[in-house]
């Protein structure tokens, strides 16, 4: 054991730490096959983190040409105006459909929760392949509207537009579809594997928060996409048969597909962000080196954020011909649901007060959250407030709001995550000093592209707008700077993490000091998930686990007199 | 000594060969199986709750148009086809009590049973379906049924009583009312009543092609369903061991039978 | 020899419960009768009860399929939990639409909105 692995000065790992080079989860099978065909939980985890991360990109890529668009206020050679239609209705149906609804879940989710419960894979392995070939069917489907007709009706697609609209939107609609059922599956999938395969000693309140916050999102999966799958069916039979369901000549409500659309969107807003806020509970606590604070009310805040998200999506339709009354109710209730996401952020904060306070990668991210998310919630309580939102709605505010909490709160958080589990699920280590630039650009990046449209939307700035009144120039111009410095930012860490896998320090089990189930088993994992089976105990019991440099990584404390496991 | 249990159940049950490798126990694995579709049932609920919502959105703004065009429908019809789903739903369970019991021969019967009563279903739907198709009854923009003033004096509607508004119509339907059983389509002419059926008749078409349109592609996905548990049955694949797949398909198909017990009063008996 | 009626013929122990044949064949005669008595009265007129006459017989309809056909009364509690979620979340969306559509009714097509009171 006296070679050096690095210049840490890292002796060799042993299998129980690291099993690069040894029979794990990536080298078990090899072949297409046996990736295309898989049923393990880890490796469906990266085919869709590939394919995710993927859509993200491409996602981004129409962001890009937006904001390039934006830097001149009147026509562009870069693009006429129909074609802008398209591209933000693309960036929106994308980055929600492809990227951010199954995001955390699909990617970090599918990784690591039966490894968080010592259990060998989720409860319906073979439905979990069946999710990911309905994500790949519905990406192919809404990707294909692209080509044939790109739907130019925004994300949204409000009726009577899109009924009229000759655009494919039966295919990106249906794509859209099909999607929902693959988020509906993964669902159901985790809601039963943490019912049924918790193992002993992990009562509910003993297990991670990172399940609580799965487990929400898992109700809002499963009751709130059927009633979206519903609506674009309705959608479809309109458009391809003329029903006239939401057709005013026909009979019809196009305000009723309002209602339809927003009894699930707004649920998917929070389908976004409870995952995000189960790995920032994980996060703050390990980077903390400090027990969870306020355990149980984060817990139940995450189930009463999942049912109070049901009771708010009229605020979507405070100017879209929705009655006073229906308006008060869902102001009032807009305002009860700010308050489970705040009890979570005072109670990260408490966890961080008094705490050791260590500032790698996934901590600047956590860092990041916080303030990002709480502008990004607070905000959303002016767009609330019944008589403010008439004057910011269709505006760079709304823009900037949704941006700071799905971009600034989902994304940022799926970032932190992916480079705390990064270690373990490719057994290397990425490097910390261009992972900690990469979140200072990416944060910097981030507020000079938003705030400035909060500003911006403030001063009556509509959305979805191809022109602009020149008064605006400045503020447009300095949020395309702020795109530039983001993808920027993204490239760093794209770049970081791909070097990384095949240069990175061999990660040990336990890199960061956590006590959840996943970090005893080897980086990466065998096949198995588990070589011996772990015991579950507090999942926040970090000062158990003290630091060894021979590994580079934790290891448990021994009670005192014992020597340390070498 | 039964002959309806083959070596395959001994089998089964000695050696664990439907255990997956992640569950500790066959119960587990059930009772996860089960967990699974029940939720995968209230998926179902919320997508037809859609429909529903929008049934009571019409209808409450609306009770003229659903009061006037219902007569359309073939009460009859919709009564056997109510008794028709309730059979087969007794006849699921009694199939998934057979196989806890071993009694193979009696489960395969009672599966093909399930999966006639459901064609016949289909089959009376399709009936309904072609009546409303020939008489131009149909949704949205494809309405096109004409409506005749009868030869004979009408009598007119009932004055309202007064004090309250002369504008309402009256809700009562004249004598003329739609067709029923099995008639030959044309053979009775929609009568008009004395100030014409009300605007948007096609609303009400429109809802009842959805409901019943959704709720029929449901009653298809559920044969087939029912025809691979049914194959599997006679190769002799389930027995007291191992019976989830018939008991998760029963689930699916009584969720069925349930849609149907809502949409039926609600589409075709309404006051 | 009679076997218990819940015992399979080969003596495997069964996982899950089997619902008796007379339990199953009662249900069956009270869902025809009720399907009969839904029809009977909807021939009547009862004003405003008629609807909800009808529906409170399918809910008892459905209540005993789901109970006994469906197995919930033998069931865990979490599978009913689950399922009545579903139906309450289904509430909440027709209520909070039906609410909402009434209220702006009379602005869609104006004047045309005759189930609601001048």
């Amino acid at each position: 054991m006296a070679s050096i692995d690095g210049a840490n000065g890292i002796g060799e790992l042993p299998a129980d730490q690291n099993r690069l080079g040894e029979d794990n989860y990536l080298t078990h099978e090899r072949g297409i096959r046996s990736w295309l065909l898989t049923l393990d939980h880890k490796r469906i985890g990266l085919m869709y983190l590939v394919v995710i991360l993927s859509s993200f990109v491409l996602g981004g890529i129409f962001a890009m040409l937006i904001r390039t668009k934006l830097l001149t206020p009147g026509n562009s050679a870069l693009m006429d105006a129909n074609t802008y239609d398209q591209m933000f209705t693309l960036h929106g149906a994308i980055m929600i459909f492809l990227f951010i609804i199954p995001g955390i879940p699909a990617t970090i989710g599918n990784f690591v929760i039966p490894l968080m419960l010592g259990a060998k894979d989720v409860a319906f392995p073979r439905l979990n392949l069946t999710s990911f070939y309905l994500w790949i069917t519905g990406a192919l489907m809404a990707l294909g509207s692209i080509v044939t007709g790109a739907v130019d009706t925004g994300w949204t697609f409000y009726t009577p537009y899109s009924t009229t609209t000759n655009t494919n939107v039966i295919m990106m609609v249906g794509g859209v579809f099909v999607l929902g059922f693959s988020s509906i599956f993964t669902g159901l999938n985790f809601v039963v594997t943490i019912h049924k395969l918790r193992p002993k000693g992990m009562t509910w309140f003993r297990m991670p928060l990172f399940l609580w916050g799965i487990y929400g999102t898992a109700i809002l999966q499963i009751m709130a996409t059927p009633v979206l799958g519903i609506t674009l069916l309705l959608l479809i039979v309109e458009r391809a048969l003329g029903v006239g369901i939401f057709d005013p000549a026909l009979g019809g409500d196009p305000v009723l597909f309002q209602h339809f659309f927003w009894f699930y969107s707004h649920p998917a807003v929070y389908i976004m962000i409870l995952p995000a806020m189960g790995v920032i509970s994980e996060l703050v606590s390990v980077f903390s080196r400090k027990h969870i604070f306020g355990y149980t009310f984060i817990a139940y805040s995450s189930i009463a954020i999942a049912v109070l998200s049901f009771l708010v999506w009229g605020h979507h339709m405070f100017v879209s011909g929705q009655s006073l009354l229906a308006g008060m109710i869902f102001s009032f209730l807009t305002f009860m649901v700010a308050i489970p996401s705040a009890v979570k952020v005072f109670n990260w904060v408490a966890t961080m007060y008094k705490g050791s306070i260590w500032l790698t990668t996934p901590m600047l991210y956590v860092l990041s959250f916080l303030f990002l998310f709480g502008i990004g919630g607070l905000t959303g309580l002016f767009l609330g407030a019944l008589a403010v939102d008439v004057h910011l709605h269709d505006t760079y505010f709304v823009v900037a709001h949704f941006h700071y909490v799905m971009f600034g709160g989902s994304v940022i958080a799926f970032l932190g995550g992916l480079h705390y589990w990064w270690p373990k699920m490719f057994g290397r280590m990425y490097n910390e000093t261009w992972g900690r630039i990469a979140a200072l650009i990416i944060f910097v990046g981030f507020n000079t592209t938003f705030f400035t449209q909060f500003v911006m939307g403030s001063h009556g700035a509509p959305r979805r707008s191809y022109h602009y009144l020149p008064q605006f120039e400045a503020y447009q111009r300095l949020s395309t700077i702020g795109a530039y410095l983001l993808a920027l930012g993204f490239v760093i860490v794209a770049v970081n993490l791909a070097h990384s896998l095949f240069r990175g320090r061999r990660a040990p089990a336990n890199p960061w000091g956590a006590a959840t189930l996943e970090w005893q088993t080897s980086s990466p994992p065998p096949h198995d998930n588990f070589a011996v089976e772990p015991v579950a105990g507090d999942p926040y019991d970090v000062e158990a686990w003290m630091y060894d440099s021979r590994i580079g990584g934790f290891v448990r404390r021994q009670p005192a007199g014992a020597p340390a496991a070498s | 000594m039964s002959t309806a249990t083959t070596p395959n159940d001994h089998a089964a049950a000695s050696h664990g060969e439907h255990l997956a490798h992640h569950f500790d126990n066959a119960e587990q694995q059930f009772e996860s199986g089960k967990l699974g579709m029940w939720i995968f049932l209230s998926t179902e609920i919320l997508l037809f709750g859609g429909l529903f919502c929008a049934y009571s959105v019409y209808r409450s703004n609306h009770p003229e148009i659903f009061l006037y065009a219902h007569r359309f429908l073939d009460k009859p019809l919709g009564a056997i086809n109510t008794a028709v789903l309730i059979c087969s739903s007794f006849t699921m369970a009694w199939a998934v009590r057979c196989t806890q019991l071993g009694r193979r021969k009696a489960l395969v019967r009672l599966l093909g049973a399930t999966i006639a009563l459901a064609a016949c279903f289909l089959g009376i739907k399709y009936v309904e379906y072609r009546h409303k198709w020939r008489e131009g009854l149909l949704w949205g923009k494809e309405f096109h049924a004409t409506f005749e003033r009868p030869a004979a004096p009408v009598i007119p509607p009932p004055k309202p009583a007064p004090g309250i508004n002369p504008d309402e119509r009256s809700l009562i339907p004249p004598a003329a009312q739609g067709p029923s059983g099995l008639a030959r389509p044309g053979e009775r002419r929609y009568v008009e009543e004395a100030g014409g059926p009300p605007h948007d008749v096609q609303v009400f078409f429109a809802v009842y092609f959805l409901m019943t349109g959704l709720h029929g592609i449901h009653v298809i996905a559920g044969m087939v369903l029912l025809t691979l548990i049914l194959l599997r049955a006679t190769r002799g694949e389930f027995g007291p061991s191992y019976f989830t797949p018939v008991d998760l398909a029963g689930l699916y198909w009584h969720l069925v039978d349930l849609i149907w017990i809502f949409l039926f009063p609600l589409l075709y008996l309404i006051r | 020899m009679e076997k218990p009626d819940n015992v399979p013929t080969s003596g495997h122990a069964v996982v899950g419960h089997v619902v008796p044949f007379r339990v199953l064949a009662t249900v069956w005669g009270l869902l025809l009768v009720l399907t009969v008595v839904t029809v009977a009265v909807a021939g009547v007129d009862l004003g405003s009860l008629n609807l909800a006459i009808a529906l409170a017989i399918a809910i008892l309809k459905a209540s005993l399929v789901l109970l006994f056909f469906m197995h919930m009364r033998y069931d865990r509690p979490m599978n009913a939990i689950v399922f009545v979620s579903a139906l309450l979340f289904f509430m909440l969306f027709v209520t909070l639409a039906l609410l909402d559509t009434h209220a702006y009714a009379p602005e869609v097509i104006p004047g045309y909105a005759p189930a609601l009171p001048r």
